[in-house]
């Protein structure tokens, strides 16, 4: 057992606690917490995988960005309080949901086991990705070139987005004040 | 025993189910979003998995558009629930029933 597989064995363990903890938390700041250990160790499992860039904007579009916008949501809403919405469901309705998931997480499994025997079809291998320059060369080189198109949309994505949310902020006065 | 993908795209997967099973047994929107987040993080896992396996660029370059997407996703989504929460006092996903009566 080599040094990166003792790395992955531990960051998958946290992720996967992780994300247990953030659907069986009653209170919502605890399940954004357990959120925030989740998404440290997928950045682990990215960086022990090469794939740096993507590693280090994990840490900080999402535990940056996003985590820091649920938490200011949740302060906002008052929600950080035991919250007992999991009891409401019926015993039965969780147990058929839970062993449909299970199900489809053994299929989707099984699936991906195939790929144990796929023959690499791209040419990129680590050792070539090493010669090029590294992983943030080569994502850079491709993303502003042969994918500029594709990047330049998401700027309209993203324009899309905050005309939406101050749209959402703006709505009392938009509808006349009544709510 | 060396570090293979196929070990990764296991966990990308069970990430993923955890997820999907939140996102089916909880009420809460806010922590509908949270596991919504956590199966874009098992996708995003899987996409750098298969493109370590295959030898392509183009799944770390898609995992970049998806944090995008997410982004986005969780502004909005969040704006949404803000503005529901003004309107109902509730984040709760079963009182949202004003086209049913």
């Amino acid at each position: 057992m080599n040094l990166s597989l003792f790395a992955f064995s531990i960051f998958s363990t946290i992720a996967v606690v992780g994300s247990l903890l953030v659907v069986l938390r009653r209170n919502p700041v605890g399940s954004a917490f357990a959120l925030v250990l989740v998404f440290f160790s997928f950045a682990g499992i990215y960086a022990v995988m090469g794939a740096h860039l993507i590693a280090a904007l994990q840490i900080l579009v999402y535990t940056g960005a996003i985590m820091v916008l649920f938490v200011f949501v949740i302060m906002l809403l008052n929600q950080d309080v035991p919250i007992h919405d999991l009891e409401e469901n019926s015993a039965l309705f969780k147990g058929v949901v839970g062993l449909a998931v299970l199900g489809l997480v053994f299929i989707l499994i099984k699936t991906v086991l195939r790929a144990r025997d796929l023959v690499p079809t791209g040419e990129l291998s680590d050792e070539k990705i090493e010669a090029m320059g590294g992983n943030v060369r080569v994502i850079s080189e491709s993303l502003f070139s042969d994918h500029a198109f594709h990047f330049e949309l998401t700027s309209f994505l993203i324009l899309g987005a905050i005309v939406a949310t101050v749209a959402l902020a703006k709505r009392k006065s938009a509808l006349g004040g009544n709510s | 025993m060396e570090l293979q993908p196929w070990m990764v795209l296991i966990v990308s997967m069970i990430v993923f189910g955890i997820g999907l099973l939140g996102v089916m047994i909880r009420k809460n929107l806010l922590i509908m979003l949270m596991c919504i987040e956590l199966m874009l993080n098992g996708v995003n896992l899987s996409f750098v998995a298969f493109s370590k396996i295959h030898h392509l660029i183009e799944g770390d370059l898609t995992v970049l558009f998806v944090m995008t997407v997410a982004a986005a996703e969780s502004a909005v989504g969040l704006g949404l629930v803000i503005a529901l929460f003004r309107t109902l006092r509730t984040a709760d996903s079963d009182q949202i029933q004003m086209l049913r009566d």
